[in-house]
């Protein structure tokens, strides 16, 4: 399969603030074009008796819709963001405790879960909890004519016939998560690995670097 | 989690601070904190800041039918919600005092107040009209919540558009923004709450608490009032007696207040107006400070391509080998007339049992099963096996197989699966 249409693989602009809620213990905004999401995390803090786990931390997520209540698609976004989270952190370290990561989407234009993925991650680095690695989220699409699409909007999204999400780590850049929409063949699901693994590098630089501009002054 | 309780030290602090005319934050007692409005990329969706606290509204509109006695108007929904991001004190899903307050209040002061045209809202009278919703979502809790949702809520609908609707007899058809511009909602008055905190039975007041300050106050008392200084609705609550000044005093302060919200949200509303029809760039993103320390923007980046390929092939290689998977998707005939697919893929139960006995075992099936393809058959050896090991109660009824089913033709691979299962039957007895 030919990677034609340089222009395409692209990611769209992205910023972050961080430390921008007074009451959270973490707290980051992630931008993605205009695909923008909030996120909030809390604790280690006390845990309900009924949640408590021995060995480690209780990891929650939620995720907050723009308009409503919370359905079934963002449980399922929930857990993808859990399990991604409870991968990264180290949270044998605090047992017996609650972590709780509240995610508010701001405005969805595509790429949501990634977004989710990477506020997710700046949260998590603001509340100063230990991690074993980062990790980040890329979306891929593919479209009618089999060409790749990273960080499609939503507009991109419908029109393609298959929208796939990475969770990659900073460590040795694998796939933490993924969680797929619509039918691809093995060849275009590696490429798109491939593609994502390539694009999480931009992104594990960025934090690199919004990191090392927060602490500038400090350091 | 729990909300830190507050000390009696704080509470002593706060109460000596307020009686000296002192607030924690500096400001003088009628002062406001610090608002700020902006728009989303959508109509209709908005972030107020009052100081720290932060409160997300976004309008929503949809096509339902009417309420029975009342066919001609359109219905208004509001919908304030305690997101735990808030508050570590804020749950889930739980309908608190709090909230439920404070749903009350805004839908008194949005709602009632008639301050929306809910007749320019119906379609087809008795049948279609539109539904007008409004989700509050608070986003950080530090105090005055009710007048920073009041203030999004009304800014939010004041920027919503909804889509135009054409009706040519009986038909209804709705516009979407590409084709018609969506149309703005009529909106009579914009009433605003404010909030007047009393302390000490009623001895002090102060406008906009904050958080600590709400903690050790006495009685609050909210006025919704619109620029036209008309009263909307008030409320006062934690049971103190206020005398008839202080009611008339609040007033006064919430008519100067009112007015310069309503110009700070009119002068937002032009800001975001103009931007749009010059076509700049608008939305959250171009509303983060870049200056601050803990913001970073990063412009699009392109991703090299090169040599993409190979590494995609990297990842194949790399990857476990899945030669298994070929000879488990060929569908396999059990029996004339079925087919089954995928049969060996699941069958991980028991294994390291079966690898022990196997060795046993081979030189009876190869006797056996003369003529057969090996493959097929060692796959359903260990499935066979498996079935007998989980149920080993039902041995007496496992034996009686064998004897039924070899008369069936040996042909078939469901017949050497019974074979086995028999044969393997005879050898565990002994054990057993």
């Amino acid at each position: 399969m030919e990677v034609d249409g340089l222009c395409s693989l692209a990611l769209r602009e992205f910023g972050c603030e961080q430390n921008l809620l007074s009451r959270p213990d973490g707290s980051a905004s992630f931008v993605q074009g205009d695909s923008s999401v909030l996120a909030g995390v809390y604790g280690p803090a006390e845990v309900k008796i009924s949640k408590e786990i021995y060995d480690r931390a209780t990891m929650e997520v939620v995720i907050q819709p723009k308009v409503g209540l919370p359905g079934v698609r963002e449980r399922a976004r929930e857990q993808c963001v859990r399990e991604t989270c409870e991968a990264a952190l180290l949270s044998s370290l605090h047992p017996r405790s609650s972590l709780s990561l509240v995610l508010q989407v701001v405005h969805d234009d595509g790429s949501l879960l990634s977004c989710c993925l990477n506020a997710a991650c700046m949260a998590l680095m603001d509340a100063g909890l230990p991690m074993g690695c980062l990790f980040c989220g890329v979306t891929c699409a593919i479209d009618p004519e089999g060409r790749l699409i990273t960080d499609p909007t939503a507009r991109q999204e419908q029109n393609s016939r298959a929208v796939m999400t990475f969770a990659i780590d900073s460590a040795q850049h694998r796939v933490m998560m993924s969680s797929t929409k619509g039918s691809f063949s093995l060849d275009e699901l590696q490429q798109c690995i491939a593609v994502s693994q390539r694009a999480s590098e931009k992104i594990f630089h960025f934090y690199r670097e919004s990191v090392r501009r927060r602490y500038s002054k400090t350091l | 989690m729990r909300e830190t309780p507050l000390s009696n030290c704080e509470r002593q602090f706060l109460l000596k601070a307020i009686e000296e005319k002192k607030r924690l934050d500096g400001r003088q007692t009628y002062d406001y904190r610090n608002i700020k409005i902006t728009f989303g990329t959508d109509y209709g969706c908005c972030i107020v800041d009052l100081g720290k606290t932060r409160v997300l509204a976004q309008v929503s509109c949809e096509l339902v039918a009417p309420k029975e006695n009342r066919p001609t108007e359109g219905i208004l929904f509001f919908n304030l919600e305690l997101s735990p991001m808030a508050s570590p004190a804020f749950e889930l899903g739980r309908q608190s005092e709090l909230l439920v307050k404070l749903n009350r209040l805004l839908e008194r002061c949005l709602r009632n107040s008639k301050c929306i045209d809910t007749e320019s809202l119906c379609v087809v009278s008795g049948e279609k009209v539109w539904q007008i919703r409004v989700d509050v979502h608070v986003l950080n809790h530090e105090g005055n919540i009710m007048d920073a949702a009041s203030i999004a809520a009304i800014a939010a609908l004041c920027h919503f558009r909804r889509p135009d609707v054409g009706i040519q007899g009986e038909e209804v058809t709705v516009y979407s923004t590409d084709e018609r511009d969506p149309i703005p909602l009529s909106i009579y008055h914009m009433p605003i709450c404010v909030s007047f905190s009393f302390f000490l039975q009623g001895t002090y007041l102060l406008v906009d608490p904050c958080e600590r300050e709400e903690r050790v106050m006495d009685g609050l008392l909210v006025i919704a009032m619109n620029k036209h200084r008309e009263i909307c609705s008030i409320q006062s609550s934690g049971g103190i007696m206020l005398l008839r000044e202080q009611v008339l005093r609040c007033s006064k302060i919430a008519s100067v207040k009112v007015s310069e919200i309503t110009d700070l949200i009119n002068r937002a509303l032009e800001n975001d107006k103009k931007v749009r029809t010059e076509g700049g760039k608008f939305g959250f993103a171009e509303s983060i400070p870049k200056q601050r320390i803990t913001v970073l923007k990063s412009d699009g980046a392109l991703l090299e391509v090169t040599n993409l390929e190979q590494k995609a092939e990297g990842i194949a290689s790399g990857a476990e080998p899945i030669s298994d998977l070929g000879r488990a998707s060929s569908p396999v005939v059990r029996a004339p007339g079925t087919a089954q697919v995928g049969e060996s893929l699941e069958n991980a139960w028991g294994l390291e049992q079966l690898e022990e006995e196997e060795e046993e075992e081979e030189p009876v099936d190869q006797t056996m099963d003369e003529g057969q393809e090996k493959e097929e058959e060692s796959l359903y050896h260990k499935k066979g096996e498996v079935v007998v090991i989980s149920d080993s109660e039902e041995e007496d009824v496992v034996i009686l197989h064998p004897e039924t089913k070899v008369k069936d033709s040996d042909q078939q691979t469901s017949s050497s699966q019974q074979q086995g299962t028999g044969v393997t039957k005879k050898k565990k007895k002994p054990v057993n």
